[in-house]
C-alpha cells in the first residue's frame, strides 16, 4: 500500500475526471459472465458502495494520487480492481477503509456505504463500520498475524471487538469461523500459534478474521499473491463459496488480469490513479476499448498462455527474417504509464510465422548434439537445525540436461528444490552427491583457475532487482564489477564495454553514472542482465527473474531476453513458479516437486500432454485460461 | 538490435529521488530538530576549537579577590568559583576536553569495533571467537578498566578515553556484525560470489560501504555517552586532573559549595546536557536520512 502511494505520489497528475464509463451500474447479483448484460442491468435497490469522484492526496501540497475515481458496487457483486503498482488500486481501498498510510487524506469526492459517507466520517464511527460492515483480507499472510498470539485468540479478539459477549460463545464462534474458512480440526488448531500454520492456512485464518463481523463488503487486497498457484486456487475457490453463500460483496484487488477475470463479475482497470476501463471480464479481455487495457491484456501471460503458443526460438528454427522485421523500433507514447510493447508485436508476428511453418512445437534445437549443462543424479541434503543427524533432502536425484541456445524452465512451487538446483549450478552450494557439468566439466569438483573459468560461463539474474544491485554502486561500477573481479581489459576498454552492454539491454548510456535507487524495477532488471552479460557467459541462470515485475514490464524483459538469446546465442535456465511465463519463453520444461523431477520434456509435451497429475494440477491452476482466445 | 523500448519511467534528466549525498542532505535539511542539533553541534565544536580565543581568562587563572561571584557580574559572565576562576572560561576549555575524550573514544571503538564486527559477521568460525571476547569485555565494568588504567599510568585524559573506548567496542562490534550478517545475505553479495570475488573483496567493496551509515549513526550514539562518561570519570578523579578543567571536574569541584554557589554546578551540568542533546538530535536525523525507506519527511 505504501509503495503504491509513493510511486503514485511521485507521478504528476492533472485534475480529476474519471474516464469513460463512470458510475455505470454493474452486473447485478451473482450472474454469470455475460457479454453485454452490463448495460441493461438496472439495480433494483441502491448500490451497497458508491465511490464518487474520489480524490486522494498525500500531504498538503503534493499533487493528487487519485483523480476522481468513481464506481458502484451492488450487493453480492464481485468486482475486481486491476492495475500495476502505482496505479492507485491500493490507495483506493485505503480510502474506502479510512486507512490511508502516512499523511494521505481524501481531498475530494465521496465514499457512500449504504448512503453513509465514509470520507467525512469520524475515526470513531469508522471503527464501528470497519470489521462490522467492511472486512479486509490482507495481502501477506506471513506478516498479518501476530506471531506471539494464538491464532484462535486473534479471531476471538475480532469477535469480541464486534460485540460478541461471553468467552464460551466467542470461542465457539471462532472455531465455527475457522471451520467455515476451511481449516481442518479447527478446535485443536484454535490453540496453535501462527508459525504452526502454512501460508495457505494462515490466509484462511485471515479470511476467518475478516468474516468475523459478518461484513456486507469484503475487500481482498491481493489475497493470494504470496501463495503457490495450487494453494491460491484452493483459497480463492473457498473464498468465493463463502462470499456467495453469505451474499457478501467482494472487492478484489489484484495485478493479475487472469485472476480477476476468473473470480469476479466486473473488472475495473486502473492506471495512474484513474479508472481506465470498466466492464465484464469478457468485455475487458475479449473486446478492450482503451489502448492501455489492450496492452495489459496482450501482456498478461496467464491470459495469452493457453492461446496460440508463441515460439521463442532462435532463428535457426524458423529461418531468418520473420522476427527481425517484426522487431520494429517504436517510440514511447507520452502520457501512458508504460512503454511500447514492440515485444508483443514481435511475438505475435513470429507466431504467425509459426502457423505457416510446421506448426507450434519445439524443433530439433532442444535435442542438439552438445548439451551445455548436464545434471547427473544431483542430491543435496541439508542438516535440520537442532536435530543432530537428521537431514532433509532438498534435491533428490535430479538429472536433466540443457541444450545450447535454448531455454529450459525449471518449474515448481516453494520448497520444490528448484532454487537449490540453481545455487548448485552457480557453485554457491556443494551437492551431497551427483554432479553438475558445464560444458562437460564439473563446477562442483573443480577449484582454482578451472573453477574461475567455469564461473565465467554461468551468470545469474536474480528475482529481486532491488536486492541484487548494491545500492552504493553506480550503474557503471555495477556492470563492470565482474570485469574488474576477473581483471578483464583496461579502464578505457571496460568503459567501452559498459556502454556496449547498456546498448544491449536498451538503456541509455547516460544511466552509467546513476545509482540503482534512481531506476525503476524494470530498468534495474535490465542493469542486472547487462551485468550478467559482462563476462560473455554462455548460460544465464534466471531465478524468478521476472516475477517481481509488473506485467507490462515483465513482458518487456522477457522480450529482451528472447532478443538477446537470438543475437548472442545464450542459453537460459529459467527457475520459476509461473507456468504462464514458462509457456511464453521455454523450449524445454522440467517440473519439480519436493526435490524430485516429476516431468521433463519439451514445452509442448508438458503443456499439451502432461503426464504427471501434479503437472495437470499446476496447469489447471493458471488463472484466466478460460478467456484465452 | 532494433529494440528501442526504453522503460518510460526512466529519469534521464535526474528529476527522481536523487542519490546518495544529495538525498541525505535534503532529508537533513527538511528535519528542523535535526538541523537544530546540527547547528548546536557546530557551535560546540567551534567553541572547542577556538577556546583560547573565546575565553576571556585562562582556564586555571585564579582571582582570589573575587570568589563566588554571581552570574552577570561585570567581567565574569557566568560568575566565578571558590578560587575566583571564571566559570565561562573554564566551561569553554571544559567543552574542549569533553569533546577530545568523546572523539578519541569514538575513534577507538570505530577503529577496533568495525574490523572485528566485519570479520565476526562474515566468517562464522571467527564469530565464535569475537563474540566470546565481546562477552568478556562486557562483563568487565568499565569503571574497573578505568581504575586499572589509572593505577598503571596515572589518571589522564587519554586514559579516560581509552577506558571509555574499550567499554564501547562491544556495542560497535555488535552493530557492525548485525549489519554484516544482513548485507551478507543480500543478492548482490551472492552475485559477487558467483563471480568468484574473494571474501576480502566483498567485505571492502560491498559490506563496508553499506554498513557505513549504521557505523556513523552508532558513533553519534556513543559520543554523548562518552561525554557523560568523561564527566563521571573526572568527577571520581580517574580522568582529567585539576586544575585542567573539564565539565566533569567543574561539577566535582562545585559540589563542596553547592548551597553557597549552585550556579557553579548548574552551568557545567547544562553544558553536558546540551552537548548530549545536540548529538542525539543530530544522530536521530542522520539515521532517518540514511534510511532509504523513510519518506515521511520530504
Amino acid at each position: 500500500m505504501q509503495q503504491d502511494a509513493k510511486s503514485g505520489n511521485a507521478r504528476d497528475g492533472g485534475d480529476g475526471g474519471s474516464m469513460g464509463m463512470t458510475g455505470q451500474p454493474g452486473n447485478f447479483g451473482q450472474s454469470a459472465v455475460t457479454v453485454g448484460a452490463q448495460k441493461q442491468a438496472v439495480p433494483e435497490q441502491a448500490p451497497l458502495l458508491q465511490v464518487r469522484n474520489l480524490q486522494v492526496r498525500f500531504g498538503e501540497t503534493a499533487p493528487a494520487v487519485l483523480h476522481g475515481v468513481s464506481f458502484d458496487m451492488q450487493r453480492g457483486e464481485r468486482v475486481a480492481i486491476v492495475g500495476q503498482s502505482g496505479s492507485g488500486k491500493s490507495t483506493t481501498i485505503g480510502a474506502i477503509l479510512g486507512l490511508l498510510p502516512g499523511n494521505g487524506r481524501v481531498s475530494g469526492g465521496a465514499i457512500l456505504l449504504d448512503g453513509q459517507d465514509l470520507a467525512t466520517a469520524t475515526d470513531a464511527s469508522l471503527r464501528g463500520i470497519r470489521g462490522k460492515r467492511m472486512g479486509l483480507v490482507p495481502q501477506d499472510p506471513m506478516s498479518n498475524l501476530n506471531p506471539a498470539m494464538k491464532v484462535g485468540a486473534q479471531i476471538a479478539d475480532t469477535l469480541a471487538s464486534n460485540g460478541l459477549k461471553g468467552r464460551a460463545a466467542v470461542k465457539r464462534r471462532a472455531v465455527e469461523l475457522m471451520t467455515e474458512a476451511g481449516i481442518p480440526d479447527a478446535a485443536r488448531r484454535y490453540g496453535q500459534y501462527p508459525h504452526e500454520f502454512s501460508g495457505g492456512m494462515r490466509q484462511r485464518v485471515l479470511i476467518a478474521i475478516s468474516l468475523a463481523g459478518e461484513p456486507d463488503l469484503l475487500i481482498a487486497d491481493e489475497p493470494t499473491s504470496a501463495l503457490d498457484v495450487t494453494v491460491q486456487r484452493q483459497i480463492l475457490n473457498h473464498l468465493q463459496t463463502l462470499v456467495d453463500a453469505r451474499g457478501t460483496s467482494l472487492l478484489f484487488i489484484t495485478h493479475d488480469l487472469g485472476l480477476a477475470a476468473d473470480r469476479t463479475d466486473r473488472i475495473i482497470v486502473m492506471a495512474d490513479g484513474r479508472i481506465v476501463e470498466m466492464g465484464t471480464p469478457a468485455q475487458i479481455l475479449l473486446d478492450p476499448q482503451e489502448d492501455y487495457t489492450k496492452r495489459l491484456v496482450a501482456a498478461a501471460p496467464s491470459v495469452t498462455a493457453s492461446g496460440a503458443r508463441e515460439p521463442v526460438l532462435p532463428d535457426l528454427a524458423y529461418g531468418t527474417g520473420s522476427s527481425a522485421e517484426s522487431v520494429s523500433p517504436s517510440g514511447t507514447p507520452s502520457g501512458t504509464p508504460s512503454g511500447t510493447l514492440s515485444g508483443t508485436e514481435r511475438r505475435t508476428a513470429s507466431g504467425t510465422a509459426t502457423l505457416t511453418g510446421n506448426g507450434p512445437g519445439v524443433p530439433a534445437v532442444a535435442t542438439g548434439p552438445e548439451p551445455i549443462l548436464v545434471l547427473n543424479h544431483l542430491v543435496k541434503e541439508f542438516n535440520l537445525r537442532g536435530q543432530r543427524g537428521s537431514t532433509v533432502r532438498a534435491v533428490d536425484d535430479v538429472s536433466f540436461s540443457v541444450a545450447r541456445g535454448t531455454t529450459t524452465a525449471v518449474v515448481g512451487e516453494s520448497g520444490s528444490g528448484k532454487t537449490t538446483v540453481a545455487r548448485i549450478i552457480l557453485g554457491l552450494e556443494e551437492p551431497t552427491s551427483g554432479e553438475a557439468l558445464i560444458t562437460g566439466r564439473s563446477i562442483t569438483a573443480s577449484s582454482g583457475a578451472s573453477r574461475r573459468s567455469l564461473r565465467r560461463k554461468v551468470q545469474p539474474v536474480f528475482q529481486d532487482p532491488y536486492g541484487s544491485l548494491d545500492p552504493t554502486f553506480s550503474i557503471e561500477r555495477l556492470i563492470d564489477e565482474p570485469l574488474r573481479v576477473f581483471k578483464v581489459g583496461s579502464r578505457v576498454s571496460r568503459q567501452h564495454r559498459v556502454a556496449q552492454l547498456l546498448d544491449h539491454v536498451a538503456l541509455p548510456r547516460t544511466v552509467a553514472q546513476r545509482r540503482p535507487n534512481e531506476l525503476s524495477g524494470g530498468q534495474r532488471q535490465r542493469v542486472a542482465i547487462a551485468r550478467a552479460l559482462a563476462l560473455e557467459p554462455e548460460l544465464l541462470i534466471c531465478d524468478e527473474a521476472v516475477s517481481a515485475l509488473d506485467v507490462l514490464v515483465q513482458d518487456q524483459i522477457l522480450t529482451l531476453l528472447a532478443d538477446l538469446q537470438e543475437r548472442l546465442g545464450l542459453t537460459y535456465l529459467f527457475i520459476t513458479h509461473d507456468l504462464a511465463v514458462v509457456w511464453q519463453i521455454a523450449h524445454h520444461v522440467v517440473v519439480m516437486k519436493s526435490g524430485k523431477v516429476l516431468e521433463d520434456g519439451t514445452a509442448d509435451q508438458v503443456f499439451l500432454a502432461p503426464e504427471a497429475d501434479y503437472t495437470k494440477e499446476l496447469l489447471g491452476a493458471i488463472p484466466g485460461a478460460a478467456f484465452a482466445s | 538490435m532494433a529494440i528501442t523500448v526504453v522503460d518510460p519511467r526512466i529519469n534521464v534528466d535526474g528529476a527522481g529521488l536523487g542519490s546518495g549525498r544529495g538525498r541525505i542532505w535534503k532529508s537533513l535539511r527538511g528535519n528542523p530538530l535535526g538541523m537544530a542539533g546540527g547547528i548546536m553541534l557546530a557551535v560546540v565544536v567551534l567553541v572547542a576549537v577556538f577556546a583560547p580565543l573565546i575565553a576571556p581568562y585562562g582556564p586555571a587563572e585564579v582571582h582570589f579577590a573575587t570568589p563566588f561571584q554571581k552570574p552577570g557580574t561585570v567581567g565574569f559572565l557566568l560568575g566565578t568559583d571558590d578560587l575566583g576562576r571564571d566559570i565561562f572560561s573554564r566551561m569553554v576549555f571544559g567543552v574542549r576536553a569533553s569533546l577530545e575524550v568523546g572523539a578519541l573514544c569514538v575513534l577507538l571503538s570505530v577503529l577496533i569495533g568495525t574490523p572485528l564486527g566485519l570479520l565476526a559477521g562474515y566468517w562464522k568460525w571467527l564469530d565464535a571467537i569475537v563474540s566470546r571476547l565481546t562477552d568478556v569485555t562486557l562483563a568487565f565494568p568499565f569503571l574497573i578498566i578505568a581504575v586499572g588504567l589509572a593505577a598503571i599510568s596515572g589518571p589522564s585524559l587519554t586514559n579516560a578515553a581509552v577506558a571509555l573506548g574499550i567499554a564501547h567496542i562491544p556495542t560497535m562490534i555488535r552493530v557492525v556484525r548485525g549489519e554484516t550478517l544482513r548485507i551478507k545475505e543480500s543478492d548482490f553479495v551472492l552475485g559477487a560470489k558467483t563471480m568468484d570475488a574473494s571474501g576480502v573483496r566483498i567485505i571492502f567493496q560491498h559490506v563496508m560501504p553499506n554498513a557505513a551509515s549504521a557505523i556513523i549513526v552508532q558513533a553519534t550514539v556513543i559520543m554523548p555517552v562518552a561525554v557523560i562518561g568523561e564527566a563521571l570519570l573526572s568527577f571520581l578523579g580517574l580522568g582529567i586532573q585539576p586544575p585542567t578543567p573539564s565539565l566533569g571536574i567543574m561539577l566535582s569541584d562545585a559540589q563542596q559549595y553547592i548551597f553557597r554557589s549552585p550556579t557553579a554546578a548548574i552551568f557545567p551540568g547544562i553544558g553536558i546536557a546540551l552537548i548530549c542533546l545536540a548529538f542525539n538530535l543530530f544522530g536521530d536525523a542522520l539515521r532517518d536520512a540514511f534510511d532509504p525507506t523513510n519518506t515521511s519527511r520530504k
